[in-house]
Parts: structure tokens; sequence; C-alpha cells
């Protein structure tokens, strides 16, 4: 019998998301339940063991939520997944599964402002130190791990610059340090990059996003390779017996699902934030379309961003797909798809023009998110970051003239005719050179 | 023949009935236990432990050695499950052969060139570096079950 290697659109499909084998039900069954009956007391005392595999409790595990891991797992080429409530748990959860108080994080700039935050100031208070570093300093990010790191993080699309990581040498000098490299993969996808493809070790997600692709649910996930050797003795949580579970040990245990047992096991269960199963449901039908979205997205992202590139009232656009992009190699090798729909442009005129060009758009939504199929602007100067002056947003790398565009599904034309009058009205707004 | 696809491996647990455990533990945190336990539980493969330490684990008979398996049993074992250092692997392929096992599974890193090889020349079927459990687990949906990536693509109906 030949092996069949599927493609992209069928594993969307089907992966994870066989016939129900008690109903025969085709699309995936909903499973609102929030516990699971055992079979005998045996069966309880072996799953609680983690000598079994079974759904228990909707915490740990679900039957809906385990069919979201296993298709995005099979999209992103991983082992398998975990999910979560949302990104940011996501993330926590994925660093809990590796460092503890004492230990180090090292972390590429130009993250999301949330990661940002979650790094140096929850973490932070947990005893686990990040250090940033610039965004494509290859050498500062070398220098940066120490002994006692245990992981790099990077986003493949940065937030909200659109600078594309090199993931590929990150995760190459983070090996040769004995530590693994996370990489978030929210702007791109799995369409637009497989990350574990290019040498990254776990991929987080904000499911939030294009997974979902409608604005209308949270969740997060984290997928691993299955690849790293946790077991070497660098991760002291996953190489030495735990506490939790009578002195087991996951690396010599679990083997190549050691991270994935414990990120499950231990740290999503005593951490909490699991996904709703009507979340992991709409997700799921979310990412049956990822492949036929994505490219529109990128289509009128490219549209959009060429537009504005040529327009008077723009001073620049930051967008990794132009030809002028410092970041064009890194996308043409990491994104030859394309470098995703959510990018930021400069307006003439700094910050007033910013508040005027927003209230003047009426189909572009104003709100605090990204991803959905609906086009998305937001201007932090006026808004997320408002009591800042214009040089602290200037030190933050958010100028006072900084729009981001989450670039949706509708009409080119009709997104462009309601950006033409939106810089007009920025124009208007008196700040502008002649 | 060395099995290395996850269709091969399917048909070698769809066709096998018994397994013997070389190296099984009682120890509740040895890894070979959690293997053990799991397939005596599920119940679709009979398991038994090859070790001269011990009576039983769990209420199952434990034998000295697999010809000892074979003798008592009256047929030799489907599947010989390998948990013991990579050094020790071609004695216990060399019993294996004698026992008149059908195919020998080398656990997660019980990696040794020539008990791969004597096990493949005599005509055996061979796993390398896989966990039986795990395998199990991937075509039975317990693996599905743990959001694990499983390769399993139908459109077909199966009770799990």
């Amino acid at each position: 019998m030949q092996e069949r290697a599927f493609g992209f659109r069928t594993r969307a499909l089907h992966a994870g998301t066989p016939p129900d084998g008690e109903t025969g039900a085709r699309a995936l069954p909903l499973h609102l339940s929030t516990a699971f009956v055992f079979d005998s007391t045996e069966h309880a005392a072996e799953l609680f063991a983690l000598r079994t595999y079974g759904n228990i409790y909707t915490r740990i595990g679900n039957p809906t939520v385990s069919a979201f891991e296993e298709k995005l797992a099979s999209l992103e080429g991983g082992l398998g997944a975990v999910a979560t409530a949302s990104g940011l748990s996501a993330q926590l959860i994925t660093i809990l599964s590796v460092a503890r108080s004492g230990d180090h994080v090292v972390a590429a700039a130009n993250l999301y402002g949330g990661t940002v935050t979650q790094f140096s100031v929850t973490l932070e208070r947990m005893g686990i130190e990040a250090t940033f570093t610039p965004p494509g300093d290859l050498d500062a990010f070398r220098a940066a791990i120490r002994e006692n790191t245990r992981a790099g993080f990077v986003e493949t699309i940065g937030n909200p610059n659109g600078s594309v990581a090199d993931i590929a040498a990150l995760a190459e000098i983070a090996h040769a340090a004995g530590v693994p490299l996370i990489v978030d993969n929210t702007f791109a996808t799995p369409y637009l990059c497989r990350p574990i493809e290019h040498g990254a070790d776990v991929v987080v997600h904000s499911a939030t996003k294009f997974i979902g692709g409608h604005g209308t649910v949270m969740g997060g996930a984290i997928v691993e390779s299955g690849k790293f050797p946790w077991g070497a003795g660098r991760h002291a949580l996953l190489s030495t017996p735990s506490p939790g579970y009578h002195g087991l040990n996951f690396a010599e245990t679990f083997g190549e699902y050691a991270f994935l047992q414990r990120a499950r096991v231990e740290v999503l269960r005593d951490v909490g934030a699991s996904i709703s199963p009507m979340n992991a449901w709409l997700l799921v039908q979310g990412l049956e379309t990822l492949a036929v979205r994505m490219p529109q997205h990128v289509a009128n992202a490219r549209a959009v961003a060429s537009f504005l590139r040529d327009r008077e009232e723009v001073a620049w656009v930051s967008y990794a797909d132009l030809p002028d992009s410092p970041d064009r190699a890194l996308a043409a090798k990491y994104l030859p798809l394309g470098a995703g729909a959510v990018f930021t442009f400069g307006l003439r005129g700094g910050r007033e023009a910013g508040r005027a060009f927003i209230e003047a758009l009426e189909l572009w939504s104003h709100l605090a998110n990204v991803g959905d199929a609906k086009s998305l602007v937001i201007h932090p100067a006026s808004t997320t970051h408002q009591q800042l002056t214009d040089e602290q947003l200037r030190a933050g790398g958010v100028g006072p003239e900084m729009v981001r565009l989450s670039v949706g599904l509708e009409d080119v034309d009709d997104l462009i005719w309601d950006l033409e009058r939106g810089l007009a009205a920025a124009q208007l707004a008196g700040e502008v050179p002649a | 023949m060395i099995l290395t696809l996850p269709s091969e491996r399917r048909a070698l647990l769809d066709r096998s009935r018994t397994v013997a455990m070389v190296g099984a533990s009682a120890n509740h945190s040895r890894p070979s236990y959690f293997v053990f336990s799991y397939l005596r539980t599920k119940g679709k493969l009979d398991v038994s432990p090859i070790n001269p330490a011990i009576a039983e684990i769990d209420g199952v008979h434990a034998y000295p050695s697999l010809a000892a398996y074979t003798a008592e049993r009256g047929a030799p074992p489907d599947i010989v499950d390998v948990f013991r250092k990579p050094d020790d692997a071609p004695q216990v392929v060399r019993e294996a052969i004698a026992a008149g096992a059908k195919a020998v599974w080398f656990q997660y890193g019980v990696i040794n060139d020539e008990a791969i090889r004597l096990a493949d020349d005599a005509g055996l079927d061979v796993v390398v570096d896989r966990c039986i459990k795990v395998e199990s687990a991937r075509f039975d949906g317990g693996l599905a079950i743990g959001g694990m990536n499983t390769g399993v693509l139908t459109a077909k109906r199966r009770l799990r």
C-alpha cells in the first residue's frame, strides 16, 4: 500500500474530522459536555495516571477540541497540538511548559504589544526574565542566549510593523545553544508559512484571527514538531520526575510526545485557560476554508498597499510584499504566497490626520482586532496609545502617524473607494503639507 | 522486513494477537509499565511480560524468557516488544528468532544496527524507534483524543 501525502486543502477538510464513529455524522459533532463517564474504576485510574487515552474533563480535553487540534497540527506539519482559550494563553502555557522561576527567554523585538507586556510584566513577576533583541539582529539574538535560557520567541510576521522573521537562521542559532524556537504564526497562518518546515520547534497561534476568520470567537493553539530533544538536560521540567504525577519523567515516558503531554496534563490543566468546545467547533469551520480565504486576503492587501504607496498623503507603507520593502527577500523565502493581510502605513500630518482618516471611513471597521473577513483599521495614537506623547510613541515603534490595516474580503474597489475618502479627510485636517 | 510506513505498522498490529514484552517492569513510573498497562487494558492484544525477576504484573503471568513463553503456550508471540538497552538488543533478537516470533518491535531509543539486521535477515517484521502504545493509539483513535496528528484521513465511518 502506498502512502499518500495529502495536500493542504484536503487536510484542511479531512484531518482530525473523520465521520463520527458512533453516529456517522459527516460534520464534526459539537460535544458540549464538561465531563465524560468512565468505563470502570480501573479505566478511570488508567486515565488519571496517563496510561491510557480518553476524555476526562473538558478543561484538559474534549472530542470537539481535539478535532480542531489535530486539524491545525496537520496543517502546520506538527506532531500534535494543544488548544487554549486565546493566543496569549497559548503563549503562557508554552512558556510555562519549558521555563520556571529563575529561567530566561529571548524574544526578537517588534512583537505584539500584548506579548511584550505578558513577557515583561506578568512573566517577570513570576520570575521568568525576557530579553528583547532588535528585529533582524541575529548576532544580538545569539548573544542574548544564556545558561538559563529555555526558549527563543519570534513572530513570523511582526505585529504591527510587518517585519518578517528569519526563522531558519533563528532556529539554527537557538539549536546550537540547545534552545527551542517558538514562532507565533498568527499573521501568516499555516497556509502562508509553516515555521516547523523551517526549523521552528513550537508554533503558537491566536486562532481568533485568520483561523477563525470571521471575528466570532476567541481561541489559541500550541503546535509542536516532536523533534526537539527535550530530554537532553536543559529542560528539567520535562526531563526530571514531576511531583504532579508521582515522579513521572515526561521525556523518558512519552518520548517525542513529552512537550505536548506536559503542556496539556500539567500546564493547561493547572492554568485552566481551556477553549470552549463551541469555539473549537467554529474554528474548525474556519480552518476548512482557510486556503480559500487567505489568497483573497493577500490579493486585496497587495492592491490596498500598492494604492497607498502611490498616494501623496501617505508617507510610508510597511508591507513585506512591496518590491522596495526591506523585508522583501525574507518574505520571498518564508511567505512565497504573500506576506499576509495586516500591515501599517504612515499618514503625513501625524496624529490629527490619523484621527480624521479613521473617522471618515465608512466600510473599514474601527476596532482592536485583525484577521476578520471584514476589513479593520486602528490608529494607535488616537486610541490604544492616546495617553502617550509623540516622542513616547516613536520610542515604542508606533509613530503618531501610524495606521494599522487588516485587509478583509470585500470588493477591493470598495475598500479603496473608502480609503480615498479617508485620505481626503486626513488632508483637510490641516496638517498635511501641500 | 523493516516497516517504515504507517500503513505497514497498522497492518502488523491488525494481524497480530499476542505480544511478549521483554523488559516489562512492574514499577508504575517506568515507561514499559505505561505501555504494558495500556495494551492489557485495551484488550485487543494479549500482552505478556518477559522478565525472569518477576512472577506477574497486574495479575498477568510473566515468563522468564521468550523460549519459556513459546514452550508454555505452545505457540510463539506474534510480536516481541523490546524495552532493553540497545546493547542488549542483538541477544533479544536471537532469542526471538529461536522462539519463533514473527515480528520484533524496538521501542523509543532501542536502536541497534546489528539487532535490526539480524531480525530482518531472519525474515521477521521489524519496527524501530517507535512505541507500540503510540502506534496502536494512532489507529484506534487514542492519539486523536489527545490532539495528536495521526496522519489518518478518511471519509469512511470507523468505530473507535
